[in-house]
């Protein structure tokens, strides 16, 4: 998905190479400038010169294309909505979404009016039964974002979502029973 | 699911078999700025787009098996370990001309314990290989069925798929 794992949308890992991070968090990304891929270099060195050079080159390749890339630029000849203002910022859906759960439309067409026009477009796809993968594919939204806007119209009542079965003993890994099923009908296609 | 290296067959064999012509659908990956910066104005490589190819075969009326190509870059386990979750197994498309290619798929779907069947796919309908060689060349264990296949024929897809859920009903009751 769309979710860097473990760290929404706060982004507050550190920019600066000299404030360090406070708790680790950029491990979880592997960058080299990270302090836990620094130590294990330090005491194998014979001399401490050969090792005070290499952090501040390698760090410079993350750090300056962030900055001056944002605000002024973008706003101003980009035509397309960034993906994630349609969901208010958030980049984690309330709860998990399988991505071929399937997703179906019980909301009357007045139920409609007033909501986000990407929810719109959803509930009017879905009124035949798609998987949240298709709706991605469909409206051409990314799959992160697809997940939040089809938990949203959940759990506003105006979608029903059928999470696929599986057996919670085994990973999630489909039942003997369904296997059955789809192995009849595929010799049957 | 239906991995294998770059350009073995994998929306190919996708195509083949599902009702619909293969969709993709993308995830948009940011070191750490969603939601704040722009994602879609990349001037620079703090966003990757994985792509993600995928069908589907109505199997019955309340049944739709979904068919996902695993996105080709292998670092993207996250994305894969979204797909395994519920899926019934993985078909490895294998180009036997460059074998190393399904290795990491391989090696992924042995550590997730998902049932999975190396299919190779014969190019202009050649198969230098026999399963048998491929068997010891990529050191599968007997209980992985190895199988010819042709990634564009819906009747080589189809058997291939059928294959797999058998595979994987046999990993089930064992």
């Amino acid at each position: 998905m769309a979710t860097p794992p473990g760290g929404p949308s706060s982004g507050d890992w550190s920019y600066g190479p000299a404030q360090g991070s406070h708790d680790g968090s950029a491990n979880r990304y592997n960058f080299p400038s990270a302090p836990s891929h620094r130590q294990p270099y330090a005491p194998q060195g014979p001399g401490p010169s050969p090792y005070d050079q290499p952090p501040a080159p390698r760090i410079q390749p993350v750090q300056p294309q962030r900055r001056p890339e944002p605000a002024p630029a973008a706003s101003a000849n980009n035509p397309l909505v960034r993906p994630y203002a349609m969901t208010g910022g958030r980049t984690r859906p309330r709860y998990q979404l399988a991505i071929e759960a399937l997703v179906h439309t019980t909301a009357a067409p007045h139920q409609m009016q007033g909501q986000l026009p990407e929810h719109q477009r959803i509930c009017n796809l879905c009124r035949e039964i798609k998987s949240v993968a298709e709706i991605s594919a469909l409206l051409t939204i990314p799959l992160g974002v697809a997940r939040i806007l089809v938990a949203d119209l959940a759990e506003a009542g105006l979608v029903a979502i059928h999470q696929p079965g599986g057996d919670e003993n085994a990973g999630g890994q489909p039942d003997v029973t369904l296997l059955e099923r789809v192995l009849s009908g595929l010799r049957k296609l | 699911m239906v991995a294998g290296g770059f350009g073995v067959g994998k929306t190919t064999f996708v195509g083949a078999v599902s009702e619909i012509n293969p969709l993709r659908t993308e995830a948009v990956m940011t070191s750490a700025s969603a939601g704040i910066d722009d994602l879609t104005h990349t001037g620079d490589k703090t966003t990757t787009t994985v792509a993600m190819d995928f069908g589907r075969i109505t199997l019955d009326q309340d049944l739709i098996l979904y068919l996902f190509g695993t996105p080709g870059q292998d670092r993207f386990w996250f994305m894969w370990d979204d797909l395994v979750r519920g899926a019934i197994g993985a078909i490895v498309l294998v180009d036997t001309r460059r074998l190393a290619d399904c290795f990491p798929a391989v090696d992924y779907f042995e550590n997730s314990g998902l049932p999975f069947v190396i299919a190779l796919n014969g190019f202009d309908g050649n198969q230098p290989y026999q399963p048998d060689e491929v068997r010891e060349a990529l050191q599968i264990g007997p209980d992985t069925p190895i199988i010819t296949t042709d990634a564009r024929h819906r009747a080589d897809a189809k058997s291939a798929l059928i294959t797999l859920v058998e595979h994987a009903l046999m990993a089930r009751l064992r």
